[in-house]
């Protein structure tokens, strides 16, 4: 029944395509011998070649071009046999040459995707393309009156350019993709994926279009953002600005914006008007790049188990959740410390919900990463071991783990030493019963004459006066039997 | 006869022979650089305290009895866009005027290895970009057959200062006949190498698929003894080939029998200087009376190469001399008011006319756009006019043509005419486009006394061939012992 008068109110779909530049965790750069080591003292870490002294040229690092393969089958890439370097021509302090050897027309990988759990949904996202570049250097501004001065450290450090397809819908699937993506760098080992270090950068694409409609709206460049935090909030304010604007009946202006941290909005960089005509063509210093198949193949061996195939690996093999699948999987190293545990301990589920709550929840607190846990995976499995075969409680437990954190000591010695064995004794746990029984006539009374919800109260004092160590399954056998009769 | 006069192998006998020294030979070609130097002008540096160290140096290595390489001791001079680790390179222009670099080119850094002395750095057109030296911002070169005239170019520094024995030999660049022409104009020996067979690392960059550095001699035998100490793989240039290299100067001999020779009708053309035809076809002819065979070939795309040419070289150079913007080194204006006006006035003052119209052509030639009309369409034509040469070279075993259609022309006869200057390399563009190696020799003289240059091509690697035919005609002939009147 339509409604004279209202007007429907127009639904907007945003399209988001994401640009990551993710630097390479090689020794030396690109194109020449320098470190990539980051933080040392400004243009120390130079040569006539980083620099763009006249008549130097470039050599392609090997290492590069095997880590944009391993990256390119990672995320299912078909790796271009013939494949060259450009140059993206434009004047700026911090580019020494003048240009940046890049990739424009055929990159060195193609027509790759990624898949991510959205909403307990897989989507599977397009990778355009993957290409290698030369990192520009830094421009210091700040303490210098009227001048400038150029850092060209981080010059010719070598990254992967890695641009998707327009294929994302939300700003959880731009998030999700981003950190799946690094994950996958992180596991391959080719990056560190330190966004405040700006070993990971993102450039969302970002427009609006009604729901329905079959053509992409105009779209806005936002640069400039240095976490995940940010990347979601510069999206949602984007969001918020696109739609405000089309609601008004205004235009989106095809624009590049900076994300401005302190104020948490996007401002104008620059118009469609003043985009740089990069003037790109083949880079003649470096000849093509001819990738033979066994490189390709050799290469692939290399691959390890990626986070999708780990995590189904995970859930068929050790008939965990998919959930706790997803978790243990998200980091290289907790993969393996699950796996490890479980080796020693062959209880997957239990294995997993401890490392789950407990031993993420220490990590966590105590800003430690997996691989300098000072539990190691054997020592865990020897605690699940006690509360296995009834040595310790599981409340014990709790307190011998956080013991076992704060010393590094095995499981075994702090409960020895500090007496915490399970008290599963007949004998001994009768002698607790009757003084508790004794002690409390009242209550005791009150139970024969039906009251028989204080058999809780009753355990509870065991426990008590046996500070915790007495099995509590047995002393609720004995106690209903000594109250029953 | 003063020792300035003789060649690379006769001064390496002498001094093997230790009857005479380096430090003797190289005050002789400082003594003669500075007899002439105020009329012919070859050097924008000259360098005779290093010299006369380094002679030191080849004496003590010659009185040691140990091996010595042929250029051991020998004075070479620089074409001035070689890096020579502190010694001024300027490209002959305003903006390096006091650029030191910091490192040595691989071939500078080879001849260092092999004892050869460096007596300076030769004038040139400002980044190699010239057919006449007249582009320098350091002044004119004169030609040392007649003052009044260009030496050629962009290495006309090189080749004049080979032709007034103000050096023994010199290197020089080839972009599109930066050696070859101007070793025409003025006399001497010059090789253009296959592209990939001379490391270019060091070589400051006009067009990076185009350019090689090459010999400018007395003599073919002492183009193939530099060409040797100076080629080979060079893993610091990607560009550059590793396929193994011969012993130029030992695969030298006098026979030409069985020598198939290609002569290109689109190179013998209307309107061409009489004397240079008569005296190509006179080389031609002494050439089959030595056993050589001949017979016509075709390279049809000819008419396309000199517009190919400035499309794909000023492309590539306005991208390689984007990084001289007065942040890092070299001239920078002051004062400015911002970024961009300190770029605007740097590039202002530092770079002279030609450099500005090539860099706007080359700008212009890779805009968006016009890329496809114009880089892109050359770079289609470039193949094409490779394909010719690989058709021809399945025929014949090398190319016969002049090196340039005149001689040496008059001093700011061509400049204000940059189209007329352009045409002066319409012989040598094909070969650095093709990236087939070339040598220039001399082959007669005009009425006037002028040089006249021959120019052989071969197939890419096959420098030995070339040299070998150049050297066959060159023992045949007298023309490469004329020396100019000075």
């Amino acid at each position: 029944m339509a409604t004279v008068g209202t007007k429907q109110e127009i639904k907007y779909e945003i399209v988001v395509g994401l640009e990551v530049h993710a630097q390479l965790k090689t020794a030396s750069k690109i194109f020449c011998g320098c470190s990539t080591k980051f933080g040392a003292a400004p243009n120390t870490q130079t040569c006539p070649i980083c620099l763009g002294m006249p008549g130097v040229l470039p050599v392609l690092n090997r290492r590069v071009l095997e880590m944009a393969v391993k990256t390119g089958l990672a995320l299912h890439c078909q790796i271009s046999p013939y494949s060259r370097f450009a140059r993206k021509n434009y004047f700026y302090p911090d580019l020494p040459k003048g240009y940046q050897i890049s990739q424009y027309e055929l990159p060195l990988c193609e027509h790759g995707y990624l898949e991510v759990a959205v909403n307990d949904r897989i989507k599977r996202i397009g990778i355009r393309r993957i290409h290698m570049e030369e990192d520009a250097g830094k421009n210091l501004h700040e303490g210098l009156e009227a001048s400038s001065h150029v850092d060209l450290n981080r010059a010719g450090v070598p990254l992967l350019e890695i641009v998707t397809e327009p294929d994302i819908r939300s700003v959880d699937e731009a998030v999700a993709y981003l950190r799946a993506l690094r994950d996958i760098l992180i596991y391959l080992d080719v990056c560190d994926g330190n966004m405040e270090e700006g070993s990971l950068r993102c450039e969302p694409n970002l427009s609006l279009r009604p729901v329905g409609q079959k053509e992409f709206g105009t779209r806005v460049e936002l640069k400039n953002i240095n976490s995940f935090r940010f990347v979601q909030k510069a999206m949602e304010y984007e969001l918020r600005r696109q739609e405000k604007v089309l609601r008004e009946g205004g235009r989106v202006m095809q624009e590049t914006r900076l994300w401005n941290t302190e104020k948490e909005i996007t401002v104008v960089m620059r118009g469609k008007e003043e985009a740089h005509d990069y003037r790109y063509f083949p880079e003649p210093d470096l000849v093509p790049l001819i990738i033979p198949q066994e490189l390709i193949e050799d290469i692939r061996k290399t691959l390890p188990e990626l986070p999708d195939a780990k995590r189904d690996r995970f859930v068929r093999e050790y008939g965990i959740p998919v959930y706790d699948a997803e978790v243990l999987t998200t980091s290289k190293d907790l993969a393996h410390y699950f796996e490890a545990c479980v080796e020693a301990y062959p209880q997957p589920k239990a294995a997993s919900n401890w490392i789950m709550t407990e031993l993420l929840r220490e990590l966590k607190n105590s800003g430690h990463e997996i691989v300098d846990c000072p539990i190691p995976p054997d020592r865990l499995a020897g605690l699940l071991k006690m509360i296995d075969n009834g040595t310790i409680s599981g409340k014990i437990a709790k307190t011998v783990f956080e013991e076992m954190y704060r010393t590094g000591r095995p499981a075994e010695g702090i409960v020895k030493e500090k007496g915490l064995t399970q008290i599963s004794d007949k004998g001994a746990l009768e002698a607790l019963i009757d003084e508790v029984l004794q002690s409390h006539p009242n209550e005791r009374e009150a139970y024969r004459q039906g009251k028989t919800q204080l058999l809780g109260f009753f355990v509870g004092q065991v426990m008590k006066r046996s500070q915790g160590k007495a099995n509590p399954g047995k002393v609720n056998e004995l106690l209903k039997k000594k109250l029953g009769t | 006869m003063n020792l300035a006069q003789f060649t690379i192998h006769e001064l390496h006998e002498q001094l093997k022979n230790r009857k005479t020294t380096s430090g003797e030979l190289t005050r002789s070609v400082l003594e003669r650089i500075e007899a002439v130097e105020s009329r012919i002008h070859a050097f924008t540096t000259v360098t005779a305290e290093p010299a006369l160290a380094q002679a030191e140096a080849a004496d003590r290595w010659l009185r040691s009895g140990r091996p010595v390489h042929p250029l051991t001791g020998i004075p070479i001079a620089l074409k001035d866009n070689l890096c020579t680790k502190g010694i001024r390179t300027t490209c002959a222009s305003r903006i390096l005027e006091n650029f030191l670099p910091p490192y040595d080119a691989t071939v500078v850094r080879r001849l260092k290895e092999s004892g050869a002395v460096f007596v300076g750095k030769t004038n040139m057109d400002e980044f190699a970009m010239g057919s006449s030296t007249e582009n320098s911002a350091f002044g004119l070169t004169a030609n040392p057959w007649d003052l009044n005239r260009i030496p050629g170019g962009s290495s006309g520094g090189s080749a004049a200062a080979v032709a007034s024995d103000a050096c023994i030999a010199a290197l020089g660049s080839d972009t599109g006949g930066s050696i070859r022409q101007p070793a025409a104009m003025c006399g001497v020996v010059g090789l253009k190498p296959t592209y990939g067979r001379v490391s270019r690392y060091g070589l400051v960059a006009f067009a990076s698929s185009l350019d090689q550095i090459g010999p400018l001699t007395k003599d073919v035998t002492d183009c193939a003894l530099l060409m040797s100490a100076i080629g080979g793989h060079d893993p610091q240039d990607s560009t550059s080939a590793d396929i193994p290299m011969g012993d130029y100067a030992r695969a030298l001999n006098r026979d030409l029998s069985g020598l198939r020779i290609g002569i290109p009708k689109e190179y013998f053309i209307d309107g061409m200087d009489p004397e240079v035809l008569h005296a190509v076809k006179e080389a031609i002819r002494t050439m089959e009376k030595l056993g050589a065979k001949t017979r016509e070939v075709l390279l049809p795309h000819t008419d396309y190469a000199t517009a190919t040419y400035y499309i794909l070289a000023t492309a590539e150079a306005s991208s390689n001399l984007a990084r001289y913007d007065g942040v890092k080194y070299g001239s920078r204006a002051k004062p400015t008011r911002d970024l961009l006006e300190m770029y605007m006035k740097t590039r202002q003052a530092g770079f002279g006319l030609e450099v500005k119209r090539r860099i706007m052509l080359g700008t212009y030639a890779l805009s968006s756009g016009y890329y496809d009309a114009y880089y892109r369409k050359a770079q289609c034509v470039r193949t094409l006019i490779k394909s010719d040469f690989d058709e021809a070279f399945k025929q014949v075993d090398v190319i016969v043509t002049p090196t340039a259609p005149s001689a040496a022309f008059k001093i700011g006869e061509k400049m204000q005419d940059p189209l007329q200057m352009y045409l002066s390399d319409i012989f040598t563009i094909s070969v650095n486009i093709a990236g087939i190696p070339a040598v220039s020799l001399p082959c007669g003289f005009t009425k006037t006394g002028l040089p006249i240059g021959l120019q052989v091509m071969g197939r890419p690697f096959e420098e030995t061939t070339i040299l070998n035919a150049a050297y066959a005609y060159e023992q045949a002939t007298e023309w490469h012992k004329r020396k100019p009147n000075l």
